[in-house]
């Protein structure tokens, strides 16, 4: 459909999604879901797992939402996506949508947590199944609704409340999961982007809505209540995450692997760490090694990724 | 013309779904239910069905997807039994308070652990605080004439509430029975339109759907939900009433086998009144005032209707498929005793808790408990609350 | 918003009030910092726009006009995103509204 990624053109549509909502001051996920929901000119069905999004939009009797939003539990966005979309076919088929016939995109939100953890299994149903919905994971790295539980996607070495640092452990010790490629393995369109870069977010966004059938968005989201940063620095931070290869663009189309942004110059790791409270423990004598660690791995995993693009 | 089929009670389910034919059917395959599920699929794959049928990859996927088709407007169905209904537990729960209308069809079966694939109503009666209307079967034709009675309580404006619908694993779900099958037509035009009280689809009117609430609200939201399970019993009723007028069958909240002159009764929920019917006539032969009370709708339970009938009797015994560790007796003993509680005349109870895991319960067994009711009535001794059937000690 | 009883609550928990979350004016989450907008400055680029959580910047006709003071809860990722030197948008201290 034919929205322009333009700044100019995207902020002379209307925000589905309003102003009153309670998420914190300097939250990425809002910045997500403003150029989500401006990708297509399709109505949009969204249903969002249990997290920040949810609780922050929806205290009854208010709503942040224009547009029919459901949630249902924790670990089923996906199968509950799922069932809206086998709804919408079957009365469609049978000439029994309210409104008439019109074509209506099902978009799923969760959390890191709803989606790498409890969720997953919910969600790679409804891939495998087929249905033409859009997953789209708002990842902050951390259970950062219930106040910063360690997630399957909050990085190695991040100090979390069920990861703490502390003088035996240094926070987590194991890597994050890598979702983006689980959900790649489903044969479906994935992509990774991140708030930051909000055109190829945009574009992924538009890509991933007028696929009939599946697709998947992994989206970094800075949180500053739980990556302990200064409110103001979040997309500068998720910008750092792109640029130091913490947090590559790419996305995987029909099994091809695409890089969308290379960084043009080199930007260590520690840029990324050092201004996060998480990672502080990391910069104490004894605990080079995890800095190490990090890099080695980071670096690691981009070749890989850059490997995969030549397959 | 209706028709006579051999059908057991998975088939006979499957038939009245296909007759029906839903929007949406999201089913997980579990024994002994598992056969429903193949039966529509292969209905849908031969093109007799049009529904939408989807298969997830578990029985919480398979109730959150009935819940999101739910709230899109859709005439949802599936089926389950014992670990995938407490798999979807806490989604009965949203189906239910969110007021949606979902059809479940219930193989009744053991719980682990032990893992036992057999008959009891364990899963049912776990579920019996999750909001959902509960409606048994004696039979293939009462699993038949419930399914397609449940899409109509169930999608009742005033109702808007899940039903799930119960047959005793094994025992119905496989047990090959003669019933009368209706013609499609008949059936369709009974069930008619479902007419949702709201819908996700409607993108001209955007609700949200499922909000969290704070102290200032779920109270009130709560107990506007109540509301659906208190319109049901008026509602079971009117639909009863018509469905006899359509198919000449008769259903109320329960069924009275005997009991207009009786003193000693028995009630039962689902396959065991079949076999006891057979006990109570042969005692009436030898001129005992026995009589049973066969359970149909568990939720909403149909306390005054039935301590009504209950009230007048000098001994009563509840049997229970369903233990309740640690309570004053199995779920339907403590509902019935509660209900009587308000009469000032009224029966000494016993509560057995039977046929766990599917444990066989013969004639001669009910026919100890009749006896045992007579000793109760003729020395006014009632002895241990609760008994336990056919159990080695 | 008077608080309803439950015989006044839409059936299901459902809210039908799209988009009622406007009523609430989150700008009393700011700490006694608020963005100011340097009109002379802007290049009206939008990033100060697409990169505000609370959709607190005002634009017409593709050019920013100010801030939407009701609902900018002062997180200042606006001034940290402009490009323009000097900023066109700075924190600047604010009475706190208690």
């Amino acid at each position: 459909m034919g929205v322009r990624a333009r700044l100019k053109d995207l902020a002379g549509l209307e925000d589905k999604f309003v102003s009153g909502h309670g998420l914190c001051p300097g939250c990425g996920i809002p910045i997500m879901l403003r150029l989500v929901l401006r990708a297509t000119e399709y109505p949009i069905v969204a249903v969002n797992a249990t997290g920040c999004l949810e609780v922050c939009s929806s205290g009854f009797p208010y709503t942040a939402w224009k547009i029919p939003w459901m949630h249902n539990a924790f670990e089923n966005a996906g199968a509950t996506a799922a069932g809206i979309e086998a709804a919408y076919k079957a009365l469609k088929r049978r000439g029994k949508l309210p409104g008439g016939d019109k074509k209506i995109k099902i978009v799923a939100f969760g959390g890191d947590g709803g989606t790498y953890d409890i969720g997953l299994q919910s969600l790679s149903g409804a891939m495998e199944r087929g249905h033409d919905i859009v997953y789209i994971c708002y990842d902050n790295q951390s259970y950062a609704n219930t106040g910063g539980q360690r997630s399957g996607a909050t990085p190695f070495g991040a100090s979390a409340t069920t990861s703490p640092a502390g003088t035996k452990l240094p926070g987590k010790l194991q890597w994050r999961k890598n979702l983006t490629e689980i959900m790649a393995a489903h044969g479906i369109y994935a992509a990774q982007a991140s708030v930051s870069h909000w055109k190829d977010l945009f574009m992924k966004a538009q890509k991933a809505l007028e696929i009939d059938g599946p697709a998947f968005l992994n989206v970094l989201i800075p949180c500053p209540t739980e990556w302990k940063t200064k409110p103001e620095d979040g997309v500068r931070l998720a910008k750092i995450a792109v640029d130091s290869k913490v947090w590559p663009l790419y996305e995987v189309e029909n099994g091809k692997y695409k890089i969308n942004y290379y960084p043009k110059k080199e930007v260590d790791v520690v840029e990324w760490l050092k201004p996060q409270g998480r990672f502080a423990h990391m910069f104490k004598p004894g605990n080079e090694w995890m800095i190490e660690e990090y890099r080695r791995r980071v670096n690691e995993e981009w070749e890989r990724l850059v490997r995969l693009t030549k397959a | 013309m209706a028709e006579r089929k051999i059908l057991n009670g998975n088939a006979a389910v499957a038939e009245a779904i296909r007759q029906i034919d839903p929007d949406v059917v999201a089913a997980y395959p579990i024994t002994p239910s598992t056969a429903i599920v193949e039966y529509i699929a292969k209905f849908v794959a031969d093109g007799l069905m049009s529904a939408e049928f989807v298969t997830p990859e578990s029985e919480h996927s398979a109730m959150s997807m009935c819940v999101g088709a739910s709230a899109a407007g859709a005439r949802v169905f599936t089926a389950t039994a014992s670990q995938g209904l407490a798999l979807m537990f806490e989604i009965l729960y949203i189906a239910s308070s969110l007021r949606l209308p979902i059809v479940s069809g219930i193989a009744n079966r053991a719980l682990s652990a032990p893992i036992n694939i057999h008959g009891d109503h364990s899963d049912t009666m776990g579920a019996r605080d999750s909001g959902w209307i509960q409606i048994y079967s004696e039979n293939s034709q009462e699993a038949y004439d419930n399914i397609i009675q449940a899409f109509r309580i169930g999608e009742n404006p005033d109702v808007s509430n899940p039903v799930m619908v119960g047959m005793d694993g094994f025992i119905l779900s496989h047990a090959v029975q003669d019933m009368l099958v209706e013609e499609d037509s008949k059936v369709k035009a009974f069930v008619g339109e479902r007419k949702p009280l709201y819908n996700i689809l409607d993108v001209d009117h955007p609700i949200t759907v499922g909000p969290i609430d704070f102290t200032d609200y779920y109270f009130e939201h709560k107990r506007s939900q109540f509301v659906g399970m208190e319109n049901a019993p008026k509602v079971i009723l009117e639909v009863a009433e018509e469905f006899k007028k359509e198919f000449g069958r008769e259903y109320g909240f329960f069924e009275l086998y005997k009991m207009d002159d009786a003193q000693l009764a028995v009630v039962v929920i689902g396959s065991t009144a079949g076999t006891a019917k057979v006990v109570v006539d042969q005692l009436r032969e030898d001129g005992k005032k026995v009589g049973l009370v066969k359970l149909r709708v568990y939720r909403p339970f149909p306390a005054k209707e039935l301590a009504d009938v209950l009230s007048s009797m000098r001994a009563v015994a509840v049997l229970d498929r369903a233990a309740s560790p640690g309570a004053v007796g199995g779920p339907l003993f403590t509902d019935i005793r509660a209900s009587l509680y308000e009469y000032e005349k009224r029966p000494i109870l016993v509560d057995y808790i039977y046929g766990l895991g599917g444990r066989d319960i013969a004639p001669k067994h009910i026919a100890g408990v009749y006896e045992r009711l007579e000793r109760i009535a003729a020395t006014g001794e009632r002895g241990e609350l609760i008994g336990y059937i056919n159990l080695r000690e | 918003m008077r608080k309803l009883g439950w015989k006044e609550l839409p059936p299901g928990a459902i809210n039908p009030w799209a988009g009622n979350f406007m009523e609430v004016k989150t700008g009393s989450f700011r700490g006694g910092l608020k963005p100011v907008f340097h009109e002379e400055h802007c290049i009206h680029c939008l990033f100060c726009w697409v990169f505000c959580p609370d959709n607190a910047i005002i634009v017409e006709d593709g050019k920013v006009r100010g801030i939407n003071y009701d609902y900018c809860k002062g997180c200042g990722i606006c001034t940290v995103e402009c490009p323009t030197s000097p900023k066109s948008l700075t924190m600047e201290k604010e009475e706190l509204q208690l």
